[in-house]
């Protein structure tokens, strides 16, 4: 049966484990803040926040880090929920 | 930091954030993200802060409390056992908004690693942000199938006959591992026994220093 | 269902389409059931802005090596829904 991206367990794979660290910075820091914050006002729970990075296509999901898996997921299921419009924050971006 | 040298048409006051030039374009896009959040009225700035705070203040620090005191005491150990999050309540630390967290006991005999091979689930409140590591692809798949190996990678070398036991946290349930004492240190202070237990050995990838 | 510690248990082997928090290198694993953690909101609707409820009892089940690949731990923990558990 094929997995989705994020099912990791038992993946193969032969890959070491790089264990270096970095501190996180403060864009990752407040992405996570903004998804508690947006959790607080019942806009998203931690089962969306998950299907929302689980929605990416497989092949960003690998390359991006882990924050910007959550960024994505906050802006999917925000826009799934007319929170953002369509292309509001492209737009506001660009100006 | 060097001064700004962008108009703004709004207030903001980021005193840690890098300026736009240093800026990747992701740092650039959260932060932008936030701004348009809080002028749409969706999450509050300052409920955004208090977040970003609490993160902060989380380390493996609070995790060590609880298995210094175990170690010391153990009626303790046994409610920790039992309850890890009323054990941590006991102690005034915070335990996480998980329902549930469950400390599970290393012994001569039986050694127990955390992952979460869906994502990236790991007792935060207690032991700070997880590190990179363990929210890593090959982590998350070797850690089920080849955690002896992923030992050692660590460096970690268990004696024969020793169980390895490894926790998959697929849903609300946060797992802590309590590492074994170090031998040479009766009559160490829980201070003392604290400060030589690592975010690793509490993941059960390491023994504690 | 309604699973009992010592339980013995096996994943339901089946796809599912969305989100689910029963990982693939399990399905069709037996186990055991070792905790019974209490009802928690389903993972399966709450993340399509649903309240995920009625709650679901969610289990500890442990698969022990022979029960999964040489290279396993000697035992590994799951916590798995009881809708993805079937009697054994």
């Amino acid at each position: 049966m094929e997995r989705a991206v994020h099912d990791r367990g038992a993946w193969p794979t032969v890959e070491p484990i790089d264990r270096s660290e970095h501190e996180l910075a403060d864009w990752e820091l407040l992405t996570d803040a903004l998804v508690h914050s947006l959790a607080g006002e019942d806009l998203m729970n931690v089962d969306e926040l998950r299907r929302g990075i689980e929605s990416m296509p497989p092949d960003e999901y690998e390359r991006a880090s882990y924050y910007e898996r959550w960024l994505y997921s906050v802006e999917t299921i925000l826009a799934e929920k007319g929170v953002l419009a369509p292309g509001e924050l492209d737009a506001r971006l660009a100006s | 930091m060097s001064g700004h040298d962008h108009d703004h048409d709004h207030d903001h006051d980021h005193p840690h954030e890098s300026i736009a030039g240093d800026e990747s374009p992701i740092a650039t896009r959260a932060r932008a993200l936030e701004e348009l959040l809080v002028e749409k009225g969706v999450v509050q700035r300052e409920d955004v802060r208090r977040n970003v705070d609490w993160l902060v203040s989380r380390s493996p620090a609070d995790g060590a409390r609880l298995v210094a005191r175990a170690w010391v005491d153990p009626d303790f150990k046994e409610r920790l056992l039992a309850d890890a999050r009323a054990a941590a309540l006991e102690l005034g630390l915070d335990p996480g908004p998980s329902p549930v967290v469950v400390a599970v006991e290393n012994t001569e005999r039986v050694h127990h690693m955390v992952v979460c091979t869906l994502c990236s689930c790991y007792p935060r409140a207690l032991l700070g942000p997880p590190p990179d590591w363990y929210k890593s692809l090959p982590y998350r798949s070797r850690a089920v199938s080849d955690p002896r190996g992923v030992l050692e990678e660590f460096g970690v070398e268990l004696d024969d006959g020793v169980e390895l036991r490894v926790l998959d946290s697929t849903a609300d349930i946060r797992y802590l591992v309590l590492p074994r004492r170090p031998p040479e240190t009766d009559g160490f202070g829980e201070d003392e026994l604290a400060a030589l237990v690592t975010r690793d050995s509490m993941i059960g990838v390491a023994q504690p220093a | 269902m309604t699973f009992r510690v010592g339980d013995r248990v096996r994943v339901s082997d089946r796809a599912h389409e969305g989100h689910h928090r029963t990982p693939g290198y399990l399905k069709g694993r037996s186990g055991r059931v070792e905790r019974v953690h209490g009802g928690f909101t389903n993972p399966e609707t709450r993340a399509y802005a649903g309240d995920g409820l009625p709650e679901r009892t969610l289990y500890q089940v442990l698969f022990g090596r022979d029960e999964l690949w040489p290279g396993a731990a000697d035992r590994t923990y799951v916590d798995v829904y009881e809708h993805w558990l079937e009697a054994v």
